[in-house]
């Protein structure tokens, strides 16, 4: 299916939010994610299912003021 | 000694960790600064990239607190879906909340903050309020369950110091109690001394050190004026005189 992801579009077979994360390769890394601008705790990824025209957010420390 | 939300700090001086020309300078002007919170953000990242990890390690090595931010929302939405995010990540209530209402000065929109704020007070954040120095808007977010206020003293990376320097006082005698903290806009050390002499709690900056000829020199040269504020107003300045005053005893003068 299609979804768009940090804000590009990309196809997968992911059928939930964990499984996006493994495929797109961020097993070990301390992510947030957000589904279609609600966030999704790490406890719910995996029970979170992904559906056509979704948008995610993986968002990942970095600087900040 | 300082304290937000019962945690008690030991410097008033809390810095912001972008815009370094590099790591490791990073590192050494947080060093040289003593600041006991630092800012960080969260931003998209690739599965392929690591630079918000590597980010992350060195910052979490360096054993400060610290203060997530909302930087870059222009809704109470994203702000508060971005503050849950932080609060995963950074297994830290603390949310330093902005939320955006206009490019160009990047002003708060007070509105939305006061929104966002009321939303995450009750959702147990501890929120910490980009704001402008209105007093109004000021009582809003102590009425949304704010115990901590951080009014601009001038835009966010303009360097341009205190720019209403009779706002910013107005607030202090408003709010005796309340922590206050000048973030955003301030340029050089004297900058930060002006607002501590105030007697404003703290200070909060980024631009100022990292992008400084030389930012460790001016992380310390902050964390110096930011100390010597506060020992100012603890000492109570004198008043000022219109006319000249001697300090030397003018009895027993020769010549007289």
């Amino acid at each position: 299916m299609t979804l768009t992801i940090n804000g590009k579009v990309l196809e997968t077979l992911a059928l939930n939010l964990e499984m996006l994360l493994e495929e797109l390769g961020y097993e070990d890394a301390l992510v947030a994610t957000a589904l279609n601008g609600d966030f999704i705790s790490h406890e719910l990824r995996d029970m979170t299912s992904l559906q056509p025209g979704d948008k995610v957010e993986i968002l990942a420390p970095m600087k900040g003021g | 000694m300082v304290e937000f939300y019962g945690q008690a700090c030991t410097s008033r001086f809390m810095l912001g960790t972008s815009l370094y020309p590099s790591p490791a300078i990073m590192k050494q002007a947080i060093e040289a600064s003593r600041a006991d919170i630092l800012t960080v953000s969260l931003r998209r990242e690739s599965g392929q990239e690591r630079a918000g990890q590597d980010f992350w390690h060195i910052i979490r090595s360096m054993g400060k607190k610290i203060l997530p931010n909302t930087a870059g929302c222009h809704s109470a939405k994203e702000a508060i879906t971005t503050a849950h995010m932080a609060r995963e990540v950074f297994g830290t209530k603390w949310i330093k909340l902005e939320v955006i209402g206009e490019a160009d000065t990047l002003q708060p929109d007070v509105f939305g903050l006061v929104e966002a704020a009321r939303e995450l007070n009750k959702e147990g954040f501890e929120v910490f309020p980009y704001t402008t120095d209105d007093l109004v808007v000021a009582e809003r977010l102590l009425e949304a369950g704010c115990e901590v206020l951080m009014p601009w003293g001038a835009p966010i990376g303009s360097g341009k110091g205190l720019n209403n320097q009779f706002a910013l006082k107005a607030l202090r005698a408003h709010f005796p109690d309340i922590p206050l903290v000048v973030d955003a806009g301030i340029g050089k050390p004297s900058h930060a001394m002006e607002a501590m002499e105030l007697g404003y709690d703290a200070i909060l900056l980024n631009t100022a050190v990292a992008k400084a000829g030389n930012p460790v020199l001016m992380a310390k040269a902050f964390g110096i004026a930011i100390e010597a504020g506060r020992l100012a107003y603890e000492a109570t300045p004198m008043e000022g005189r219109d006319m000249a005053a001697p300090s030397t005893p003018v009895l027993g003068m020769a010549f007289s």
